[in-house]
């Protein structure tokens, strides 16, 4: 499943290139980007666990930069 | 400004403050410490607070962690003011560069505010304001004037002109009318439009092209990957050499002192930041991205506008892209000479007069006569110029002279027919010309496939068709070499003329090729299926340096790989067409652009780059930006590097301070943020 999030206060364009790094190392999380400029974060993984990876790909984004939120 | 900017920017007036006051103040010891711990914490606070739970989440080498290490290491060595004074500096930097995002965020959303609010839709009889993605298929919406159109469909009723610019960048306004296909993003300019609603608000124009620039920044170039990856390690090198520089040479060279060789280790973690790098390469991209689709053009990812800018070999599709890809009549000949043309058996009476048999427009028209019952693209063509030629203004000139030919061509080629009569009926003939062809006075039509048409027109047999029809009925008349189709005609077994259809090249394709070669573009290449002779006469005309012709699909592709190998390791392969059959080549070439777009979904999924108007000169505006946005990106990628080289080389001899060793951080990001905004622009 392909999904697209808003992201609020992506402010540095090097912990967007992180976070997409982190988050394609999740297992289930097929691809993955993050556009600095669109604030946007797309990902595809795989359907069954797509709420749990979710989940991870918070805790992942948060852990390199915490002021960022990805709005689910 | 947002929220938390303003309290930023408040933080750091204040802090400047504390900071005028605490070096002002006459204190000593500890209490001077305090004085300036106040505007550190106050303006640092954040900062320190982020590195120390970054280290704890394991983000050892991030901006925070740095500038803390930088600025209390500045403290340690009792260099109070300066550690505030960078540390603020850095804020100053940090505030200024998300304005500048935030603002270049804006511009770039602002280009493409191309979306529909809402659509009007009648509802109990009345006109209600709805959610575009609420209307469905077959609604009925109504557009004002002044109004977007906010979905695709068909106009049901009325008249206007509809500004297509943010589609395509044309500023000339269309004209619609019922029965024109519309698309949503469009401005309606004066009238009131009745719109049925072809497609989903999801599968509209306007919501593809949104879609497709704002994915576009996924699409990551090899600029943008190659600079991630650098910062990756550029980070973590500065700060092992920050480390080398401050232990080693105080404990190898003699008399080095420790607090000058720590304050220039410092000034190495400052500049250690990548952001600045990081930064504006995306944004390059995109406002380059988002310039182009001002243009007109959308291109799928900052990989294939990278790609667009060494373009090396250009390949052109012919039909529908360099020409029109519609049939029309280009030439009309009446055979002139009659003498060489008639045969032996029929009388040569006006020879001596020299001139044609026939006019222009009676041949046109015996064509068309004999063609009227075929929907053959060929016929169709026939049958539109001929009307075309007779509209009502020009109808009553050619009449004279039809009828008057007329006179001359019943003496000429069977001289003892009923002259009246022939005059007759090339009367009525004009009577009805702002008319369709009558087809009424067509009989006895037959085809003869693989030749052309043999018909009865006003009684007289017309032959129409290729040469082997003239060599079947044994019709004496000279081949003609011409790039098209050529339609021979004659009457009653002897020649009449010849009539030229072909696709008409389009009015910029040989400016576009003549701008390609002069952009360094080293070859220019068409594929067509057409035949030979066609596609060398186009080719020739355009200007290209080779033509393939009577390629069939398989062919082409085999064709594209044979020139994706001439071109250099560097060098780019464009392939342009209009996604009409040619995918797999589109997908085949290192960029595969589609030409007028506009409508088409097959040519937005399957190219990379889509010119929303069909001419082919947008192909250069395209190609412009391209270079301009890698200009910049280049230039962003030297000029940080080369200031932070610098700093770091200054700094390691203890020639910068840690002011400049600020402005190669933040000072620098800022500077290539506000030149990736020049992208934005199109020339």
């Amino acid at each position: 499943m392909k999904k697209v999030f808003k992201m609020k206060d992506l402010d540095c364009a090097n912990c967007a290139a992180k976070m997409e790094n982190a988050v394609k190392k999740i297992d289930g999380v097929n691809s993955a980007t993050i556009s600095f400029m669109t604030q946007k974060l797309t990902i595809d993984a795989v359907d069954d666990r797509f709420d749990a990876i979710m989940q991870e790909v918070v805790k992942a984004c948060r852990k390199v930069e915490p002021d960022c939120t990805i709005l689910i | 400004m947002s929220k938390r900017q303003k309290k930023d920017l408040a933080k750091i007036i204040a802090g400047g403050v504390l900071l005028v006051i605490a070096a002002l103040a006459p204190a000593e010891g500890y209490l001077r410490l305090a004085l300036f711990l106040i505007p550190y914490l106050l303006v640092g606070g954040p900062v320190l607070l982020s590195a120390v739970r970054n280290i704890f989440r394991g983000q050892v080498f991030d901006e925070n962690f740095l500038m803390a290490l930088a600025t209390v290491g500045a403290f340690l060595i009792g260099e109070y003011p300066e550690g505030v004074a960078v540390m603020l500096f850095y804020q100053v930097g940090e505030l200024f560069q998300s304005y500048a995002v935030n603002r270049s965020r804006q511009s770039i959303t602002e280009l493409m505010n191309i979306r529909p609010d809402y659509a009007n839709i009648e509802r109990d009889g009345e006109l209600v304001q709805v959610d575009p993605e609420e209307v469905r298929i077959d609604d009925l919406i109504t557009v004002k004037a002044g109004e977007k159109i906010p979905l695709d469909g068909l106009v049901v009723s009325g008249n206007s002109m509809v500004d297509t610019s943010a589609l395509t960048g044309e500023s000339v306004p269309r004209s619609v009318s019922a029965g024109t296909e519309v698309l949503s993003g469009c401005v309606n300019q004066n009238g009131l439009l009745v719109i049925r609603v072809t497609k989903e608000f999801g599968e509209s124009t306007v919501s593809k092209i949104l879609d497709m620039v704002e994915n576009a920044s996924s699409k990551k170039a090899k600029a943008e990957n190659f600079i991630t990856r650098f910062a990756r390690y550029y980070t973590p090198a500065v700060v092992i050499a920050a480390a080398a520089l401050a232990l080693i040479p105080p404990l190898v060279v003699p008399g080095a002192a420790w607090a000058d060789w720590i304050q220039r280790a410092l000034i190495f973690l400052v500049i250690s930041c990548p952001c600045a790098l990081v930064i504006s390469i995306p944004l390059g991209f995109f406002g380059g991205i988002g310039g182009a689709s001002k243009s007109g053009v959308l291109v799928k990812g900052s990989n294939y506008l990278e790609a667009m800018a060494s373009a090396e070999i250009v390949v052109f599709d012919k039909t529908g892209t360099l020409t029109k890809g519609v049939f029309r009549v280009t030439e009309i000949n009446p055979s002139r000479k009659l003498s060489e043309i008639v045969t032996p058996g029929a009388s040569g009476a006006d020879t001596a007069e020299g001139g044609r048999i026939v006019s222009e427009n009676a041949l046109l028209e015996m064509a068309a006569l004999a063609e009227s019952y075929s929907d053959h693209p060929i016929s169709l063509s026939l049958k539109q110029a001929w009307m075309e030629r007779n509209t009502p203004q020009e109808a009553a000139q050619s009449e004279a002279v039809q009828v008057k030919q007329a006179g001359n061509r019943g003496e000429a080629a069977l001289p003892g027919t009923d002259q009246p009569e022939t005059v007759r009926s090339e009367t009525e003939r004009t009577d009805g010309a702002s008319g369709p062809v009558k087809e009424k006075r067509v009989t006895d039509v037959e085809e003869i496939a693989g030749h052309g048409v043999k018909a009865l027109v006003d009684g007289r047999t017309v032959l129409a068709g290729n040469l082997r029809l003239m060599q079947k009925f044994g019709v004496e008349c000279a081949p003609e070499d011409k790039a098209g189709t050529v339609v021979y005609v004659a009457r009653d077994g002897s020649f009449c003329g010849t009539v030229l259809i072909s696709d008409e090249i389009k009015q910029d394709s040989a400016k576009a090729v003549a701008g390609l070669r002069r952009l360094g573009v080293k070859k220019t290449v068409m594929l067509s299926g057409d035949a030979r002779n066609v596609a060398e006469r186009t080719a020739e005309q355009i200007g290209l340096d080779a033509a393939y012709a009577e390629l069939l699909p398989g062919d082409k592709v085999e064709k594209m790989e044979a020139l994706m190998k001439q071109k250099s390791p560097k060098g780019k392969l464009l392939f342009v067409g209009d996604g009409i059959n040619d995918a797999p080549v589109l997908a085949q070439a290192d960029v595969g652009v589609a030409m007028g777009g506009l409508g088409s979904d097959a040519a937005i999924e399957a190219a990379d780059v889509v010119l929303m108007d069909d001419q082919p000169s947008k192909l250069l505006t395209a190609i412009g930006i391209a270079r301009k946005t890698l200009r910049i990106v280049k230039q962003n990628i030297v000029f940080a590097l080369g200031v932070k080289g610098l700093i770091l080389i200054l700094g390691a001899f203890g020639m910068a301070n840690m002011w400049e060793a600020v402005f190669a951080d933040v000072g620098v990001s800022v500077i290539a943020i506000l030149n990736a905004m020049r992208a934005l622009k199109a020339d």
